[in-house]
């Protein structure tokens, strides 16, 4: 057997309902390696003690009919975790521990699933690198001072260092997707209203996703297949029939169309991308696939709709922190004194950027000209991939425009950083499911990925096809744990 | 001189103006539970007790929709004759405040669940029709408290989230009294369908007035002001007496109106600006993204038709056509669901003519004089119905009726009862009373001769006799005949 950290997420449950392992083990092996890995700062919260005694719990009347028997797991600290510090990334929720817990976190602990921790993340998700998160920078495991991408960043970080088997983040406009790109891991954004938005901190309401990030697609599609519900308490979800996408996971993708949309060549892309496609496309072909050139017009609008359309639900989805209820409080001559300052001093500057965009955006005199504009745009874009999908199963396309860079590299010039989204914001304003999967290197080294996107509730046959395609591609993960002393 | 005496002008050197009013009226749902949780609505709670999650706003909580708080919406829309949207869209109204937990309040902004429709008043001069803009849901905000404490405020979450109906008039109103009977009106319509208790002390009707005023015959209307969040109907009518004035005195100085927000100050009787124009809320109107659009089916709209009750105006239609009722009569009498209940309660086995007569008189005005709702009444309508009974066969007269009525007051006694206890019976047997008037007339000898001699007025004084003799139990027509005989 293989040392415990290196195992995949279906080898534990095996090995766990096989008896060769126990909770405790596993659990033991995953917090000594978090402890170790301190460096990496993917932890905002650790919960270690009580990971540990619920294992041993776990393993003194273990339920072996569970998905995830007595498996650790660490979860992005957006997700609302009952009796354990929920911050967001923020100083504003530094202190708040919730009185409940999200429908996907608890969909997790049913299936037997232990919880070692809070991850870090950008600032309520709001960036793509994990460095507007107050509790500092993540370091990305395939090298030093390197961004693990964001706003999941603890969340890659901590999947690909083995800290955790498996774990969760959330996806507005490329969230899951582009972290697993940098760091040569599979993320996996569902189709809008598949998984519940209940008790996860909101950024911006119509395009927030919850989703597996997992070593690789097989432990994907067992996570989401966990997490993914239908819940009333979130008006959003939707009641489709679900599939038991592990059990249904097949390699055979043959005659499956898979199409290229030509307006994902962008300019000043790198070569090693486009080279990287080309691949793709060669691997897709190898598994059987038949390649389709398709058009989606309106892409070219795609980031600039975003960036009206998340701000503006976020200035609102912001506004309940006042200092008034929960969470970090500045003392104030009266109340709108103790509003600004509690609100100066508990957001950082990234979220106070996006609250101030979305502010002007919907203000009188302008909503027509932005917020109207953009609902109009998103539903073409939305439009073009209903007309794509007419001829094709799936789209495949880069992750990324670029690969993982340095820590500091694009924080002073947020239209660049914005830009790390440009592959990834299109299928959120669509609502549609779209998977991230690991598919070569560039020339330093730094894991690059492949994008493919499926039509609303089809996430089996994205899985399948990233399944078929994780084979050919025989990705080599090259991390040498430079971190642990 | 206006032609029309109930016209309400406004005189100014040789100037009249016309007032237009438009009300905002904000009707609290009737419901367990609120508009977006589950959380109980009751009225009085201890401060804090009745709020949730969502109602507090806590990080990741979600809205969902209270369905029976829509049905209620589309049931008042039905008896305001009004537009059902099928589809309808849930908006965010931004802003701060410290009772204000989301920092927005879910409201209907673009499309309200329910369009255009009307009431009509019954007014003095006849019947008046005032349009219906819309109706549209949203969420009530907590309740701030400055007075505890010298430097700090409380809040109350309990009204956080609460549903409210916000029913928009057309600037159709013309003055105080149509406001009384448009407010009246409404109220009773949404008591009747059970949608609002319509109870204005405990804030569950209150009002946004917006004023203005014309020269008599302009088609123009003024600059209007609003002032906001008036609790009674009295305060309404003062607070439009005072704008109305304040903002013809401003014209007639050659001024002109700033369309702002105002206050009604009760104490001091008069409106005060509250924040201009250019100080209003940005509130940001955007759908909330949590909410997707309600839509409801033409089924789901049928079946509420079928729920909904006979209301007023059709009621009164009734009484008048079934009971000849005068509209006077039917008006009072289906003003409020209760009474027109009690009433048709008590003519299922007794004479309507006297059954109107004794609720509108003398039970009304012993209920009043008690401060007693109908409900509250002593008196219950199958008693009120028996006593109706005794007076319409001859057992008891009118004016004992009354004695026996006072009695009935004091706690629900059957009428047959008392008048037995107390021989209150009528005399109707002629002997017995030929009798008595014999005695009468004996007793009386000189008026006897005196009337017979032409002074007919003195018949009155020998009915009153023989009233007093029998104690008022005397049969008053059989008196009447045999006295005529006799004398």
């Amino acid at each position: 057997m293989s040392e415990i950290t290196k195992q995949t997420l279906s080898e534990l449950v095996d090995n766990i309902k096989s008896k060769k392992l126990s909770s405790s083990e596993v659990t033991k092996a995953f917090v000594e390696r978090s402890e170790k890995s301190k460096e990496l700062n993917a932890y905002i919260t650790e919960d270690y003690a009580n990971a540990l005694n619920k294992a041993k719990k776990f393993d003194e009347k273990p339920n072996l009919d569970l998905k995830l028997p007595g498996i650790p797991m660490a979860v992005k600290d957006l997700f609302c975790t009952k009796d354990l510090r929920t911050t967001a990334g923020s100083k504003i929720l530094n202190n708040f521990v919730p009185t409940y817990e999200s429908t996907v976190t608890q969909n997790i602990w049913n299936e037997g699933a232990i919880l070692m921790g809070k991850l870090n993340c950008d600032e309520f998700a709001m960036g793509s690198s994990n460095e507007t998160s107050f509790f500092g920078n993540v370091q990305n495991p395939i090298d030093k001072n390197l961004v693990p991408g964001g706003s999941s960043g603890g969340s890659s970080s901590a999947v690909a260092a083995q800290l955790t088997p498996i774990t969760i983040g959330t996806d507005t406009g490329g969230s899951i997707r582009q972290p697993a790109s940098f760091t040569g891991t599979v993320g996996l954004k569902p189709t809008y209203g598949s998984c519940s938005r209940y008790g996860i901190v909101a950024f911006a309401s119509s395009l927030d996703q919850a989703g597996p990030m997992a070593q690789n697609v097989k432990d994907c599609a067992l996570l989401q297949e966990v997490i993914s519900t239908y819940d009333e308490k979130d008006s959003t979800s939707i009641d489709f029939k679900r599939n038991e996408y592990s059990k249904e996971l097949t390699n055979d993708i043959k005659g499956k169309k898979i199409g290229i949309p030509k307006e994902y060549r962008v300019d000043g892309m790198p070569k090693e991308i486009e080279e990287l496609w080309k691949k793709g496309i060669e691997y897709a072909k190898d598994c059987g696939a038949e390649i389709i050139d398709i058009s989606l017009p309106h892409t070219n609008y795609a980031l600039p709709t975003y960036y009206i359309v998340a701000p503006a639900e976020a200035s609102s989805n912001l506004a309940r922190y006042d200092g008034v209820k929960y969470g970090f409080r500045a003392e104030g001559e009266n109340l709108i004194d103790m509003y600004e300052k509690t609100r100066s001093e508990g957001f950082g500057a990234e979220v106070q950027r996006r609250i101030m965009i979305g502010t002007y955006v919907l203000s009188s005199g302008y909503y027509d000209a932005y917020y109207l504009k953009a609902q109009k745009v998103r539903k073409l874009i939305k439009n073009d991939f209903d007309d794509a999908y007419k001829k094709v199963d799936a789209i495949l396309t880069p992750s990324t425009p670029s690969s993982a860079f340095k820590i500091g590299e694009k924080t002073n010039d947020p239209v660049s950083m914005y830009l790390n989204d440009i592959f990834t914001v299109p299928v959120n304003l669509a609502g549609l499911p779209g998977i991230s999967i690991p598919a070569g290197h560039d020339a330093k080294g730094y894991p690059l990925g492949l994008q493919i996107i499926g039509k609303a509730f089809d996430e089996q046959n994205i899985l399948n096809i990233a399944y078929a395609m994780e084979e050919k591609i025989n990705f080599k993960k090259n991390i040498n744990d430079w971190w642990i002393k | 001189m206006s032609k029309n005496k109930s016209e309400y002008l406004i005189n100014r050197h040789d100037n009249q103006y016309e007032v237009v009013i438009g009300l905002e009226v904000h009707a609290q749902v009737t419901s367990e539970s609120k508009l977006f949780s589950t959380s109980a609505t009751k009225f009085g709670a201890e401060p804090n007790t009745q709020v949730s999650l969502v109602d507090a706003a806590f990080p990741g909580m979600l809205p969902v929709i209270n369905e029976y708080c829509v049905k209620q919406a589309i049931k008042t829309g039905i008896g305001l004759k009004a537009k059902i949207n099928k589809r309808s869209v849930f908006d965010r109204k931004n802003y701060f405040y410290a009772d204000l937990p989301q920092g927005y309040q879910i409201s209907q902004f673009k499309d309200p669940i329910v369009g255009e429709g009307k009431v009509t008043l019954d007014m003095p001069d006849g019947q008046k029709e005032v349009g219906i803009e819309r109706l549209h849901l949203e969420q009530d905000a907590g309740k701030s408290i400055h007075d505890l404490d010298p430097k700090n405020t409380f809040v109350d979450l309990n009204r956080s989230g609460v549903a409210l109906m916000e029913i928009v008039s057309k600037p159709d109103l013309r003055s105080p009294d149509e406001v009384n009977a448009y407010i009246k009106k409404l109220r009773s319509i949404m008591r009747y369908l059970g949608t609002c208790d319509g109870n204005m002390q405990e804030g569950s009707l209150r009002a946004d007035v917006n004023v203005s005023v014309r020269k008599k015959g302009s088609k123009e209307f003024g600059t209007r002001c609003e002032i906001k969040n008036v609790n009674s109907i009295k305060f309404m009518q003062m607070a439009i007496e005072y704008e109305a004035n304040r903002q013809v005195d401003l014209i007639e100085d050659g001024q002109t109106i700033d369309q702002e927000t105002r206050l009604f100050d009760t104490k001091k009787n008069e409106t005060r600006s509250m924040r201009s124009k250019e100080d209003a809320h940005d509130y940001r109107y955007f759908p909330d993204p949590d909410l997707l659009p309600l839509e409801v089916s033409d089924d789901f709209i049928e079946n509420l038709k079928s729920e909904i009750p006979e209301l007023p105006d059709e009621k009164k239609k009734r009484f008048i056509e079934k009971f000849k009722l005068s509209p006077y009569e039917a008006n009072i009498l289906v003003s409020d669901i209760e009474t027109s209940n009690y009433f048709e309660n008590v003519i299922k086995k007794s004479d309507v003519k006297l059954a109107t007569n004794w609720i509108i008189g003398e039970l009304f005005a012993a209920l009043n004089e008690k401060n007693l709702e109908i409900t509250e009444s002593p008196i219950s309508a199958g008693n009120l119905s028996k006593l109706i009974n005794l007076i319409k066969d001859g057992t008891i007269s009118g004016k004992i009726a009354k004695t026996v009525f006072e009695q009935m007051m004091e706690g629900d006694k059957d009428p047959q009862k008392i008048v037995e206890e107390k021989g209150l019976k009528q005399e109707s047997d002629p002997k017995a009373l030929e009798k008595l008037i014999d005695k009468v007339i004996d007793d009386n000898r000189d008026k006897a001769t005196e009337y017979k001699s032409g002074k007919v007025k003195l018949f009155g004084f020998f009915v009153g006799q023989v009233m007093k003799v029998s104690g008022g139990k005397a049969n008053p027509q059989l008196v009447n005949q045999i006295l005529k005989k006799k004398l």
